[in-house]
């Protein structure tokens, strides 16, 4: 049986790790050993890693899970030494989980993120006219794929915009495969002092905001709301950003899905999914913990056992999506995990989904001419992060 | 078909609602499931098969 270890690197960037797919040709679920030592599972199939998230006996709480990566060990560590921040509900189970997701869950429906669509397209024009004035080339994500999703969920929460540049840097620092332990864990300490002032602020003077509505319910006291706030930022931040700096490089590398998702509108919802699919820019795991026995397609997994799903590679599984190597915003992509299956998938995917939707198609038309100002091979890669995506794009029209 | 919901496990994802709006919405207040009709025309039936198989929390099935 063969044995794995991490990290794997994307050779090529629009395609998992060779590793990755070479493992998942050969079957779903692979011994795994951590940097502590653990023998865990790395799971490559699209089936097995849809069944494991949804699966009641998984556990997401991280005391229980053994890092796949050796730089996490020591954060880790240091993590646990203190207590884990009240609030942050994507490392809990049920009961706990439940109750914070709960309250939230009305915040995020299909019908709110369609009210927000004009105010979205008021914020993706404001930055196609920013990208104009300045004349190319420039980097599309300091001039746009930041800045949207950054405003946006700034807006959404009650987080004054000015205040984004030290959160956005500490953000980067906390979700680099490479900061030091003690850097991450100051960065975090930073974000949390900031949004717990923040909620102190709006305690005393409420407004319309996510934040202030969060307060005014009175379930929650100042920690977990600090908790609750840092995980909706962060994910609000990274995410929907990168999927807008990669997905515009895939595009175009690849004109001709280009083309479709420019200048035919029936195309766009299903091209989001397909570059949700193809892209996949969760890096790393998600991660499980089997917190009972748990048999998984003909294979035992142990009470304690650990598992790291490989998504990018699960995304591309041919008995799911058929010729899956290749971007076709045709197909229909639905289904795919990138944000997650079970009772964590992404609260804030609907969101992200309506960004995109008016983001892509309104920078293709605003710029029918939009190509990279350098080659394809010299855009900077996020392989050193946890989200993958671009550090950099320049562009020019 | 007959279609059954049950909001106490669902996490209000949204995705049936997105992927049949005819069939589905979700609650103001808690973003949980709504059944807008039991039993949905035969022309929505796939859409309706489609939204069990991507909801992730197993909140609606078809009997």
């Amino acid at each position: 049986m063969s044995d794995v270890t991490f990290p794997m690197v994307r050779r090529r960037p629009l395609d998992p790790p060779d590793e990755a797919t070479e493992l998942r040709q050969q079957g779903a679920m692979h011994r795994m050993t951590y940097p502590d030592g653990h023998r865990g599972w790395l799971v490559t199939r699209y089936s097995a890693a849809r069944a494991i998230l949804a699966h009641p006996h998984f556990s997401n709480r991280q005391e229980l899970s053994h890092p796949p990566l050796p730089s996490q060990l020591e954060r880790v560590r240091m993590q646990r030494e203190r207590k884990m921040p009240a609030g942050v509900f994507l490392r809990m189970d049920p009961p706990d989980h439940t109750r914070y997701r709960k309250l939230l869950t009305g915040q995020f429906t299909v019908r709110r993120m369609k009210a927000l669509e004009s105010r979205i397209e008021e914020i993706v024009n404001a930055h196609l006219d920013g990208m104009a004035a300045a004349g190319g080339p420039v980097d599309l994500v300091q001039m746009f794929a930041l800045p949207i999703p950054s405003l946006v969920i700034c807006e959404l929460l009650g987080v004054p915009y000015e205040d984004r540049a030290q959160f956005q840097e500490d953000s980067k620092l906390l979700l680099s495969l490479e900061t030091k332990a003690e850097e991450a864990i100051a960065a975090l300490g930073r974000v949390m002092a900031y949004l717990y002032g923040l909620i102190q602020r709006k305690r005393k003077e409420p407004s319309d905001d996510l934040l202030s509505g969060l307060i005014e319910g009175g379930e929650l006291n100042d920690e977990e709301l600090t908790g609750v706030s840092f995980l909706l930022l962060v994910a609000g931040h990274e995410t929907t950003a990168n999927m807008l700096g990669l997905g515009t490089y895939a595009l175009l590398t690849n004109p001709d899905q280009l083309a479709a998702m420019r200048d035919d509108p029936s195309v766009v919802d299903n091209g989001v999914e397909e570059l949700l699919r193809y892209l996949t820019i969760i890096h790393v795991g998600p991660i499980r913990t089997a917190l009972e026995d748990v048999e998984i397609e003909g294979t035992l997994i142990k009470a304690g056992e650990t598992v790291t799903l490989q998504l990018p590679a699960a995304n591309r599984d041919p008995s799911r999506f058929p010729d899956g190597d290749r971007l076709d915003v045709t197909r229909q992509a639905g289904g795919h995990l990138t944000f997650g299956h079970g009772i964590h998938q992404c609260l804030g995917q609907q969101l992200a989904r309506a960004e995109m939707r008016i983001a892509y198609p309104a920078l293709l038309r605003r710029f029918p001419g939009l190509r990279l100002a350098v080659t394809p091979e010299e855009v900077p890669m996020r392989s050193d992060m946890g989200i993958y995506g671009v550090h950099r794009l320049p562009v020019t029209w | 078909m007959e279609i059954k919901a049950d909001t106490t496990v669902c996490i209000g994802a949204g995705m049936c609602a997105l992927t049949v709006p005819e069939v589905f919405d979700q609650s103001e207040d808690e973003g949980t499931v709504e059944l807008l009709q039991k039993v949905p025309p035969q022309e929505l039936e796939d859409g309706v098969r489609r939204a069990v198989t991507l909801c992730p929390s197993g909140a609606i099935s078809i009997a």
